[in-house]
């Protein structure tokens, strides 16, 4: 028992392994912050689905990558792509969308499945792909991460308040003249580009942990559109890192980690935002919340 | 007279070989309240649609403020159907009017003191003051439609299109939100195109109807056109308009053009159902009302 316990939590040498992995630590950082902003979004435009969808394929691009000896985020980038441009173009109604992204996923896994069994080389390499492995990133990795992370979030802070618009009052917006239908796809090709970044850390199969889970706890505690992204900011971070920091002991992937503070996250959230409505601890809102309960 | 906000010039709209209305001339002013009316399928909304520039023409040519519609426009101020928010939607009543004022502009969603105080003005206008700070999935129908008007007058708009706004509210929210949208178009001279299978609730507040069926059209001030000769004409079939105590009852109207075949409880159509079958009997419209 002890034996496990220091294999999850491993703290010797703890200064130098810091200093490691100090820029996967800033890459993961950058990465939480993308991914607390990009949340919200994929929340409100009901796309949790298509963001699983889109990491399959994107995990079939890194695996492909693998096995012919190319760039593994290029891969990744690529299937993503492919799957979030499909998914934006075929599925515009939601309930079509479900059901592309349901063909789409188990053929992108069953792709990835067959290029991985096909690899040769070393196994870390593949499972890495599936679940995520911060450290094993290396320097020019991380600099195309960097650089996409960037330039996903300069779009998203540029089109924030019309694509606002467009994800939580599509007619309206569209009478008003926002350009939905062009903001729909251009944010397909940001998630697509967020989820190909994440993968390499989180994994295919994580990716949902660091895209939905903060922006999902955020939302159970604040209606306000600034501090939704703000928290769910500041939960990604905190899981991202702290995920990192507490797995670089051991030699586990990261993925658990994350995953599990992300989920702690949510559940402390659920249960604050369900107190707060039952209760009447003074806020203006919930007096009058109440009263109308009353009357 | 001064320039028509909205110009319809022998405008037709066909799907194959369904017409759905037919070289309509149309001028509507600044301030003016038009009715649009009709059974379900007559191509009311299609009529809207075709404003928000979603929608072409088969024929003929339809201009906002004097020039060929686009792609929805700021000029246009819009109500959409009462369609409740889902829950965990990241948005106030304040952040749903904001988005009216300059929901359009590129950037983050920082509001200047200007845009700050017109919400705020916009939330008095319409009563939402109370909950100006209150997720809209929290509120109610009548509530989240009041702030919809809000949104929709937010930008000082020229043209008012309101989608069956009033549908799944009760009778008094009906009246109250439609004493707002018309408080609202005489305070910026607004003209207003409401679409709507009932005009009770507005019938106050009208100027003119456009009343869509059986691919014809008819046009004119509620009691020119909402007349039994007129309807009879339209809908090939003998139909009878009973005005009784300030309101309007369409009787007869054939099934498939229904008056009452909406699949939302509607209390007003409901109490028309009743009307009709019970009419021959007590001769009362009204009795059913409430």
């Amino acid at each position: 028992m002890d034996d496990l316990w220091s294999q999850i939590f491993n703290f010797a040498n703890y200064g130098e392994l810091l200093a490691l992995v100090k820029n996967s630590i800033l890459a993961g950082a950058l990465l939480g912050v993308l991914g607390g902003l990009i949340g919200p979004f994929v929340m409100s435009r009901d796309l949790a689905f298509a963001v699983h969808g889109v990491s399959e394929l994107s995990f079939a691009g890194a695996s492909a990558a693998l096995l012919f000896g190319v760039n593994v985020v290029a891969g990744s980038l690529a299937g993503s792509l492919i799957a979030a441009v499909l998914i934006g173009v075929l599925g515009v109604r939601a309930r079509e969308r479900n059901s592309i992204i349901a063909v789409l996923m188990p053929f992108g896994l069953g792709l990835g499945i067959l290029f991985l069994a096909l690899y040769q080389g070393r196994s870390a390499n593949k499972f890495g792909l599936l679940i995520g492995q911060i450290v094993s990133v290396d320097n020019p990795q991380l600099l195309s991460l960097v650089i996409v992370s960037v330039v996903v979030i300069a779009s998203l802070l540029l089109i924030w308040r019309p694509l606002t618009f467009a994800s939580v009052d599509e007619d309206v917006a569209l009478a008003r003249g926002v350009p939905v239908v062009a903001l729909s796809l251009g944010f397909m090709i940001l998630l697509g580009l967020a989820v190909a970044v994440s993968i390499q850390i989180v994994g295919a199969l994580l990716v949902l942990a660091l895209l939905v889970t903060p922006a999902a706890a955020a939302m159970r505690v604040t209606a306000s559109p600034l501090l939704t992204p703000l928290l769910s900011v500041a939960f990604a971070l905190v899981a991202m890192v702290g995920g990192i920091l507490l797995a670089i002991g051991g030699g586990l992937p990261i993925s658990p980690y994350v995953t599990t503070i992300s989920f702690l996250i949510y559940l402390v959230c659920r249960v604050v935002g369900s107190r707060r409505a039952n209760s009447d601890d003074g806020a203006p809102s919930h007096r009058y919340l109440k009263a109308r309960r009353l009357s | 007279m001064s320039e028509p906000v909205l110009t319809l010039r022998a405008a037709t709209l066909a799907f194959g070989k369904r017409q759905l209305w037919h070289n309509l001339n149309l001028a509507v002013q600044p301030g003016e309240f038009l009715a649009v009316l009709g059974p379900n399928g007559s191509g009311k909304t299609s009529l809207l649609k075709t404003i928000l520039g979603q929608q072409r023409l088969s024929s003929g040519s339809v201009e906002l403020l004097g020039s060929p519609i686009r792609q929805g426009s700021r000029e246009i101020g819009y109500i959409p159907q009462q369609k409740l928010m889902e829950d965990g939607t990241p948005l106030r009543a304040r952040d749903l009017i904001a988005l009216g004022v300059d929901g359009q502009r590129w950037g983050l969603p920082f509001h200047s003191r200007a845009v700050r105080r017109r919400v705020d003005d916009v939330l008095e206008a319409v009563g939402a003051s109370d909950y100006g700070n209150v997720s809209v999935s929290k509120l109610s129908g009548g509530e989240q439609q009041r702030v919809r008007v809000g949104q929709s007058i937010a930008s000082h708009p020229k043209l008012l299109l309101c989608d069956e706004p009033l549908i799944s509210l009760d009778l008094h929210h009906q009246r109250t939100v439609s004493e707002l949208i018309d408080a609202q178009r005489r305070a910026l001279n607004t003209a207003v195109v409401f679409v709507t299978h009932d005009i009770n609730p507005i019938l106050p507040f009208v100027d003119r109807v456009l009343y869509l069926a059986g691919g014809r059209f008819s046009v004119g001030t509620p009691d020119d056109v909402l007349r039994s000769e007129v309807l009879s004409s339209m809908y090939n079939t003998p139909v009878e308009v009973i005005k009784s105590r300030g309101r309007i009852a369409v009787l007869g109207a054939p099934e498939g053009y229904g008056v009452h075949d909406h699949l939302e409880h509607h209390v007003e159509s409901a109490a028309s159902a009743v009307a009709s079958a019970s009419i021959a009997a007590s001769g009362s419209v009204t009795g059913t009302e409430n």
